[in-house]
């Protein structure tokens, strides 16, 4: 089984390399891009049985920094 | 008095921390990052600058999470010293040792130069050898020094005097300048400028000097 973690910077967090993808659209002549937030993904190869609730752990203790990232997982 | 310097694979500062703890009269221990205890009678521990794990996933996340981050963590619960410098301060923001979080730099660039810091509290053993408001001038190489913390987070450290040292001239997009803070019992610091390379004339400069005089006559004292 799989598991797919998105993690993000949280709103109201200044992301300046979305902002600097945000520029670099413009000067490719892509109007009306307003706002670009960069982040990751993360895929997990698991035994399977793993619960949603270990991966949540994993987000807590190592794959997200809560204090500035928010996180969603995917299980399939 | 007695100093142990961390090093994780990456580290990059580990030798010239200890070269400047040894300069100021500890003995230091170099411990590895996968050693579970630290060495008995430690009275303070380092955490370099560098690249522990290449950055990989967060700066400092990895390392904070290796087994050396237990017995350092153990040990500032117990009222240790913990000194972290650069890297060191991205670990211990990880840890939870320190609040808030080190972001990518604003202006995106990486940032190797010598900068102005103004001292914000004599009151810790890294600062006592400063005079609050005195400017000095250390170098920073960081890519990512742009320190951020709620608002609640960044007014509990300024009504606490626990910000060490401030920049003169912002140059990473710190909120409220914030270029080192100490923890709530003011034996865990955590700045991203290097004092330890400000510590001999053939450096250029030795304004991180008193830094590492005070912590050695504090802690010998102790």
């Amino acid at each position: 089984m799989k598991a797919r973690v998105h993690v993000m910077l949280k709103d109201g967090v200044l992301d300046p390399q979305g902002e600097a993808v945000r520029h670099a659209l413009g000067g490719l002549g892509f109007g009306g891009v307003d706002k670009v937030r960069q982040g990751k993904v993360i895929e997990l190869d698991l035994a399977d049985g793993t619960s949603e609730d270990t991966v949540r752990e994993m987000c807590e203790k190592l794959l997200a920094n809560t204090v500035i990232e928010s996180y969603q997982i995917e299980m399939s | 008095m007695r100093a142990a310097v961390v090093v994780f694979p990456g580290s990059n500062c580990d030798r010239d921390l200890a070269v400047a703890f040894r300069e100021a009269g500890c003995q230091v221990e170099m411990v590895w990052h996968k050693d579970t205890t630290l060495p008995s009678g430690i009275d303070i521990v380092g955490i370099p600058g560098g690249f522990s794990f290449g950055d990989y996933l967060r700066c400092g996340a990895i390392a904070a999470n290796s087994p050396i981050c237990a017995e350092v963590k153990a040990h500032a619960a117990r009222g240790g010293f913990v000194l972290g410098i650069c890297n060191g301060f991205q670990v211990l923001t990880e840890t939870g040792l320190l609040p808030g979080a080190l972001l990518r730099n604003a202006g995106l660039k990486f940032i190797c130069r010598t900068v102005p810091l103004i001292v914000g509290t004599e009151d810790s053993v890294y600062t006592s050898g400063y005079k609050a408001g005195q400017q000095i001038d250390i170098p920073i190489a960081h890519h990512d020094g742009n320190y951020i913390a709620s608002d609640e987070v960044v007014a509990q450290l300024t009504a606490e005097d626990r910000i060490a040292f401030r920049y003169g001239d912002n140059p990473n997009g710190s909120t409220a300048d914030i270029a080192g803070i100490l923890s709530s019992n003011r034996r865990v610091l955590g700045m991203m400028p290097h004092p330890e390379r400000a510590a001999d004339e053939k450096h250029g400069g030795t304004d991180g000097k008193a830094m590492f005089a005070s912590i050695a006559s504090a802690l010998a004292a102790a």
